[in-house]
């Protein structure tokens, strides 16, 4: 991890700093009743500096969402600290944890069974503004509009129940959600898998638009590098429960070293090439 | 109200086909009404054979289920041969008691039933929910005819409550609040045994479906904006939740009529239950399709129930989309 040292120190305007996170989960055995401990983070350290995006990629059961739940709070870690400015987001108490909700959104892979399926489009994005108890009935029906407007969806189909929605327009409402709070923080939980190519590319737009238009800090859980390469500036591997290889993007994909980074490599063929050639295109 | 109209037209195209079954059935059952008459050598083969023409049983089968519809359509349902009487009026002098004890018991059953299926689910794991997990193995696997006999044995031996029918001796002498009383007490056993034999598979099914809910990814984003226990509970879990509990509920409607009838006859409720055993026992044809058919109503009638109810509730099936049903 030595090739980074330049970019982590020039970052003293983190956002975010993960330092030592572990998470364990109990699964009980079936049979025997006997609890089987599965530690699927042991000790994750990284930062994000404001505005930026950093991308946790690695294989399915590397730990990579539990490190975006652990975030997000939806678990708490049983260990280290989740530093946004001066509160350690991990040791926050429910009271203090409901006001600091606002500041870290979660967008969900699957949009369909992340939304309410008998709430409208702009009940699900007035929903968190309700929670959070913001503005009335009138201010949090205009935000709403104003939201759709924002991710591209027509307000004229506020009324339209989520169910009536492409899979791309699903995922654009639930980044709609996500905003209403005036998150710092999106965390974006392979919230582009389930899309095809040209949806995702769409989105991926969206969600650089939003980042330039909102200085949006973004965590970007995926195990699609050439996705990656688009959004992240960059990125950290991760591989049983703990980060092999962290760097700015271009460095990682270009001269990966460790062999999990390769196998995703591998995994998008020839798309190491190409990014190479558009690197060259760029300079 | 489209949807509506095509569940009517459905529910009446069942019970037509119901009562040609029976007849059917009943047609070819061994043995008649005046069988033991025959055997009884002081009546004549031409008293028989008036009697049978007098009831219409000796027209042909297509004849006997026209003249049926049309005593149907007038209200009667057929004419009791061993009672001499109209079908429904009987009938319905019983279904009232059964009623009184299958609507209580219903009741109850539900009542109990759905603050213990939520609360087990949301306390997944801890002692509650394993008490309750081992109790209703138990209540399911148990027949329900068991769980009779037990309870009315242990009755008796205890003297707890009064056992057997509806009404003490001397119900008639008793003030108004005297006759609530000594119903109240006679209803305890039979209802006890209701309860017990329905209530698991309802405690069950509602801990699964809000099981199901709460682990859909839409309570996490709810979680995630920070949303209040009782607030997640009543807005965005049991609304959801509550499509299998209708349509459960719907065949607990259904069973109003059809689902006490073996507790009726070993408890001695005079309901439905000893009626139509007696009436099948002496090939009471009538009688016996009389009550299928009223049973068949009160089935078709809790799933249109449970249907509206669905409709009422569930916006995907109003807007006719692709999860609908």
């Amino acid at each position: 991890m030595g090739t980074d040292v330049r970019m982590w120190d020039a970052s003293s305007g983190a956002l975010l700093r993960v330092w030592g996170l572990r998470k364990k989960y109990v699964r009980r055995d079936a049979v025997w009743r006997k609890s089987v401990p599965v530690v699927a983070v042991r000790g994750v350290d990284f930062e994000i500096p404001a505005g930026k995006t950093l991308a946790l990629v690695g294989s399915s059961g590397s730990g990579k969402s539990t490190v975006a739940r652990c975030v997000a709070r939806l678990e708490r870690p049983d260990a280290g600290e989740i530093r946004m400015g001066d509160v350690d987001i991990a040791e926050l108490g429910n009271r203090d944890l409901l006001r600091f909700r606002t500041e870290i959104q979660m967008v969900f892979q699957d949009a369909v069974t992340s939304m309410n399926p008998r709430f409208s489009a702009a009940e699900i994005i007035e929903e968190p503004l309700l929670i959070q108890r913001r503005g009335n009935n009138a201010a949090r029906r205009s935000r709403a509009r104003e939201l759709m407007n924002e991710v591209g969806l027509s307000p004229n189909s506020a009324d339209r129940l989520a169910m009536e929605f492409s899979g791309g327009q699903r995922q654009r409402l639930a980044i709609a959600r996500s905003l209403a709070l005036q998150p710092k923080l999106l965390v974006l939980d392979e919230a582009l898998s389930g899309l095809d190519l040209s949806t995702q590319a769409q989105i991926a737009n969206l969600l650089l638009e939003l980042q330039a238009a909102h200085s949006l800090t973004y965590l970007l859980i995926s195990h699609d590098l050439p996705l990656v390469a688009r959004l992240a500036d960059s990125i950290a591997v991760m591989s049983a429960g703990q980060i092999v290889e962290q760097g700015p993007t271009p460095h990682i994909i270009s001269s990966p070293t460790h062999p999990e980074t390769q196998a995703l490599l591998a995994a998008a063929k020839g798309f190491q090439s190409a990014y190479a050639a558009t690197l060259g295109d760029s300079l | 109200m489209r949807y509506v109209g095509r569940r009517l037209l459905r529910a009446v195209v069942l019970l037509l086909g119901v009562s040609t079954l029976c007849f059917l059935f009943t047609e070819m059952a061994p043995g008649s009404f005046f069988d033991e008459m025959r055997l009884n050598p002081q009546i004549s083969p031409e008293t028989i054979s008036a009697l049978r023409a007098h009831y219409g049983l000796d027209q042909p089968l297509v004849a006997r289920y026209g003249r049926w519809i049309a005593s149907a359509v007038r209200g009667d349902f057929g004419y009791s041969i061993a009672y001499n009487a109209p079908v429904a009026p009987l009938l319905w002098s019983r279904a009232k008691h059964t009623l009184l004890l299958t609507t209580t018991a219903t009741l109850l059953t539900w009542l109990m039933a759905v603050p213990l299926g939520v609360w087990t689910a949301t306390s997944r794991g801890r002692w509650l929910d394993k008490v309750v997990a081992v109790g209703s193995s138990l209540l399911i696997s148990v027949p329900e005819i068991v769980i009779a006999v037990a309870l009315l044995a242990l009755a008796v031996r205890w003297r707890a409550v009064p056992v057997g029918g509806m009404m003490s001796l001397g119900f008639e002498e008793l003030s108004a609040w005297g006759k609530l009383q000594d119903v109240l007490l006679r209803m305890l056993l039979p209802t006890s045994i209701l309860v017990l034999a329905s209530i698991a598979v309802v405690v069950r099914h509602i801990r699964a479906s809000v099981l199901e809910v709460l682990d859909a990814p839409y309570i996490q984003a709810a979680r995630g904006h920070g949303i209040a226990r009782a607030r997640l509970l009543f807005r965005h879990v049991l609304p959801v939740a509550a499509n299998p509990a209708i349509s459960l509920f719907g065949f607990s409607l259904a069973a109003l009529l059809s689902g006490s009838l073996l507790v009726e006859v070993v408890t001695g409720w005079p309901g439905l239950g000893p009626l139509l055993l007696d009436a099948t026992l002496s090939r009471d044809l009538y009688l016996v399709i009389g009550g299928i058919m009223f049973s068949a109503v009160f089935m078709v009638a809790g799933n249109f129930i449970a249907d509206l109810l669905l409709l009422a509730s569930d916006p995907r099936i109003r807007a006719g989309g692709p999860d609908a049903n």
